[in-house]
């Protein structure tokens, strides 16, 4: 009854991706149903307001909070200039004026009378949000974005780092098993995403960085590296705004992990095509993985691969996701109803699992996924 | 009310990670468990519909009964009305989809937005963040905080009746500017309740309303001096289930399969916060026993602490709270973050390599629903809940205060005895009960370890009794408690609490002292036990569930075992399925050796004194 499932990572061939791309705050749309746009077209535009500042200037010219405003040199909602004058007292028959001047340069937003404190607002910070994959738009969201629709092959990653970016696909390994070293990394390698193998270190992290890689997409990479890498421990997985100049996108987990040989494969296949990647991941409820996106000519195709619930039944093809077995490939053998106790003295439901070697092991149901074909 | 032909009971509670389904039977007249059957939770792709996960559960325990408890075509819990097939009521609670996640806001963080907290967490809810108008941010980084944590219900208070309007006036303009979207469903407006200063109303209406479901109830803090939560936690259940829970993959369905027949009539019974449960029960037992107690739950995702205790003769207090990032597996790394290597491997009674121990917390991160398949692997897990344990106490601590920010009256009796406002309620001498739930404790493979995590993590001094949650069925009793108090009760009992035994731990400073304090009882055999209570040891002492003996305990000068410090102590000490556990390692403070060699010495002593692993754990070594 109670099967063990994967997360639903996807792994597909040729697949309809739909990419909702919505403004931070309501703006203006730039692009109409219908249009074809590129990865790099700005399809919605908007204004962030500006940072605010409190300025107590009933403090600062040393008078009761109701006497300032017939002092003001400035009205609500005009733009003021940094160093210009705000405010300034009558002084002492015309002597010893106090002063208050705009430490910013924005608009004197509002002064309140009864505390005194006036709020300034720096300009607006410009906001632009491109399309992100090649395709057509398909629907505007009116003051908030549109979305981008494309055929197109789409592999799910475990764990990534770092946000959006796009660049052609290089492989860089010769297989799903071999390491991402840093003397495969050179001036060849600027602007594209890496198709690494099983693992990538810290060293070559940085070496990709210097020289200009965009993004590398690999089985495995060490948690210490990670600390390293962001400069701190990551707490919850809510990943992607990382600003490290790369985007890194796990297929597999952590530690050295050959990538699925299917997704490899499949990943090579798109050789020198243009892919969008996003490293963001958030595991919580409302799970968010890493993806990469390369939008293929042709119709969506029914050939797309998902690793995703079913039942499993003896002969399905199987990999454990948890230590001692950590990777490694198999076929049900048996599908025991009754519990059984694990080395760790707990009773679960298990099933054994048999290796490409032959060796047939016991193991928890709920640590193993299913891999359909 | 229940009728009383109610004889067979369904209920399941939707968790973060599992679906667990309980069927109790009325048998020989009293209520009983009966079977239990869980399924992976599938509020999530590629189901996406919280049903299917019910389903699967609910079928588990089919399988086991042989009987059949669930519709033709699987369209529901067969619930019948005259007895004849399936159940006489089926019930649930959820905290799946992560809950019920909210943002609270008031004007000052230590006295309104705590107040306001406080409801969020007393109705259920995890608190993502916390907006104050001198919280230490820019306005524009609150904007962007509320829109990044789309939380599906805002609470909005601040400023005390007749106080200032003009701040809570800003936080409505913030909560406008961020104009956050729900998490399910695009088609709804986010629910927003202001609870706040009731001369802002007006102007909070004018700000927020046609943009939010704005619900206007009662100032959860009328006066500096007083907290009114009824009416906003009120509010919470009711938008929870309107809004919140039918906009979440398959719960509209759910929603209508819970319910039972009143008179020939269908009735439905509304689906409760899965810590909002929890909690009732908590309370219920505290009331019914006179006993101030605490409960912790842990799970995938939160870590959820209740407490029940006395404040002045007459008045009890109940807290909850939610630490939201701590938990065993969509937050276990988020405890190595917050807590660092060496505190999870000072619980570990082996060396290991740190890289080793950071790839495989992670990787239970990210693939939250495996479990520990060896030995190793489970000391290790059990390393980490007890630092997530220990933490959530302390941010209970923390919240489970007094109001702050009250002026206090002081006669001259008080001058010498100085307290703060706001201290915590929270008070481990004086707590009678400690109960543990959730997965690594329920679940834990041998008793003894679940009681060793809660003395562990919580550190209760002088006498406690300690309890786990057998199954984990907390969540689905607190629902049953609300419309068939008989059944939850006598299930509660008998078959949910599992009584670990009671726990002496001598508290407080003396460097000298070899023995902390010399207890005598005499056993149900009739034998006399005088026993030392060594400095640094453990000692277990068999005495069975049910079993009381009469004791004396004599603390050593300055150590304190509830009488007060070097009084002796006289009183019923009661067994379990573990026994009685005397805690020679102290309190107040409490250390584990420095020296790593001898660290893992004592630890693996005392794994020894309380039987907690197989012997072969003492020959476990890193890298296997």
């Amino acid at each position: 009854m109670a099967f063990a499932y994967t997360p639903g990572l996807r792994v597909a061939d040729r697949t309809m991706v739909r990419k909702e791309r919505r403004l931070p705050l309501s703006g203006e749309t730039l692009v109409k149903e219908g249009d074809t746009v590129t990865a790099e077209t700005v399809v919605a535009r908007t204004e962030l307001p500006g940072n605010v500042q409190m300025l107590n200037i009933s403090n600062i010219l040393g008078l009761p909070p109701g006497d300032i405003p017939e002092l003001l040199h400035v009205e609500e909602g005009a733009e003021i200039g940094e160093g210009q004058i705000l405010g300034q007292s009558k002084g002492l028959f015309g002597l010893f004026k106090n002063t208050v001047r705009s430490p910013i340069r924005g608009v004197f937003e509002s002064y309140n009378r009864i505390t005194g404190q006036a709020v300034l607002r720096e300009p607006p910070i410009p906001v632009e949000i491109d399309a992100y994959l090649r395709g057509t738009v398909t629907g505007v969201l009116r003051n908030e974005g549109v979305i981008v629709e494309s055929v197109a092959t789409f592999v799910q990653g475990i764990f990534g780092i770092g946000g959006e970016t796009r660049g052609e696909l290089k492989t860089l390994t010769s297989g799903p098993d071999q390491e991402l070293t840093e003397d495969l990394i050179d001036e060849s390698c600027r602007d594209r995403i890496l198709l690494g193998g099983s693992f990538v270190s810290f060293a070559t992290l940085n070496k990709a960085i210097r020289n200009g890689v965009r993004a590398i997409i690999v089985g495995g990479f060490d948690d210490k590296d990670l600390k390293e890498f962001l400069g701190y421990d990551l707490g919850v997985a809510i990943t992607g705004h990382e600003k490290k100049g790369i985007t890194l996108i796990l297929t597999e987990g952590f530690g050295r992990m050959d990538m699925a040989r299917e997704t490899f494969e499949l990943l090579r296949s798109r050789e020198g095509m243009l892919a969008s990647v996003n490293g963001a991941t958030q595991i919580r409820a409302g799970v968010m993985r890493p993806e990469v996106v390369i939008p293929v000519e042709g119709e969506e195709s029914e050939r797309s691969s998902e690793k995703q619930a079913g039942a499993m039944d003896i002969g399905s093809r199987v990999r454990c996701i948890r230590a001692p077995y950590f990777g490694r490939l198999g076929t049900v053998a048996a599908l025991p109803a009754e519990l059984q106790v694990l080395d760790s003295e707990a009773r679960v439901r298990v099933l054994d699992v048999k290796f490409e070697d032959g060796k047939t092991v016991t193991v928890p149901r709920a640590n193993v996924e299913l891999i359909e074909e | 009310m229940a009728s009383k032909e109610i004889t067979r009971i369904m209920a399941t509670d939707c968790g973060s990670t599992t679906t667990k389904a309980i069927l109790i039977e009325k048998k020989d007249g009293e209520y009983r468990l009966i079977r239990r059957g869980e399924a992976p939770t599938t509020v999530e792709a590629p189901a996406e519909d919280v049903t299917k996960g019910v389903l699967n559960a609910v079928g588990e325990i089919e399988d086991l009964e042989g009987r059949k408890f669930l519709k033709p075509g699987e369209e529901g819990v067969q619930v019948s009305p005259d007895s004849s097939d399936g159940v006489d009521i089926y019930m649930s609670t959820s905290s799946a989809g992560g809950g019920l996640q909210m943002t609270v806001a008031g004007v000052v963080k230590t006295m309104t937005g705590e107040s306001a907290q406080r409801a969020a967490l007393g109705a259920g809810a995890i608190v993502m963040d916390v907006v104050a108008s001198n919280d230490g941010r820019l306005p524009h980084e609150k904007v962007a905080d509320i829109r990044r944590l789309r939380p599906d219900m805002v609470l909005l208070s601040g400023g005390i009746d007749g106080g200032t309007i003009d701040h809570v006036v800003e936080l409505a303009e913030i909560i406008k500017a961020a104009d956050p979207k729900p998490r399910f469903g695009v088609g709804y407006k986010l629910p927003v309740i202001y609870a706040g200063n009731k001369d802002a109303r007006e102007a909070v209406k004018n700000e927020l309303g046609g943009q939010v479901e704005l619900k206007i109830v009662d100032n959860l803090r009328p006066v500096l001096e007083k907290e009114n939560l009824g009416p906003a936690r009120d509010i919470i259940h009711e938008l929870f289930m309107e809004h919140v829970m039918a906009q979440a993959p398959g719960y509209p369905k759910l929603m209508k399969w819970a319910g039972h027949y009143v008179d020939g009539q269908w009735t439905q019974v509304p689906i409760m916060p899965t810590p909002g449960a929890v909690g009732k029960l908590i309370e219920t037992v505290a009331k019914n026993e006179g006993i101030e107690v605490m409960g912790v739950d842990i799970g995938g995702a939160t870590t959820d602490v209740f407490s029940v205790f006395n404040v002045g003769e007459q008045e009890t207090i109940f807290n909850r709270t939610v630490s939201a990032n701590l938990g065993m597996s969509y937050s276990v790394s988020n405890v190595l973050a917050s807590t660092g290597f060496d505190n999870v491997m000072r619980w570990v009674p082996f060396h290991m390599d740190e890289a080793d121990l950071r790839n495989r917390i992670r990787n239970k991160m990210i693939r939250p629903t495996t479990i520990p398949q060896l030995l190793k692997e489970l000391i290790v897990e059990q390393a980490i809940a007890r630092e997530a344990l220990r933490l959530a106490l302390v941010q209970h601590k923390e919240l489970a205060t007094g109001l702050k920010g009250v002026a206090q009256e002081r006669t001259i009796g008080d001058a010498f005895e100085q307290t703060q406002t706001g201290g915590t309620h929270v008070n481990m001498m004086t707590l009678d009960l400690l109960i543990g739930s959730g997965g690594v404790l329920s679940h834990a493979p041998r008793r003894s370890q679940a009681a060793l995590m809660l003395i562990d993590s919580f550190l209760p001094e002088g006498v406690t009794m300690l309890a786990v949650d057998s199954i984990f069925m907390m969540p689905q009793l607190g629902v049953l408690s609300e419309v068939h108090p008989q059944a939850a009760t006598e299930v509660f009992d008998k078959d949910c609490l599992i009584r670990l035994g009671t726990c002496v731990a001598p508290s407080g400073e003396n460097r000298k002292a070899s023995v902390l304090a010399e207890v005598s009882y005499t056993a149900p055999d009739g034998s006399t036990v005088e026993l030392p209570v060594q400095r640094g040891d453990m000692k277990v002492m068999p005495l069975g569930v049910g079993q009381k003996v009469e004791a004396v305990i004599r603390p050593a000068k300055n150590l304190d075992v509830g009488a007060g410090p070097g009084s002796e102590w006289r009183g019923m000490l009661e067994g379990g399925v573990v026994g009685i556990i005397f805690d020679g390692r102290g309190r107040q403070p409490f250390a584990l050796p420095e020296d790593d060699g001898r660290r893992i010495e004592k630890l693996q002593e005392w794994s020894m004194a309380m039987d907690i692993y197989p012997e072969r754990f003492i020959s476990l070594k890193e890298g296997e």
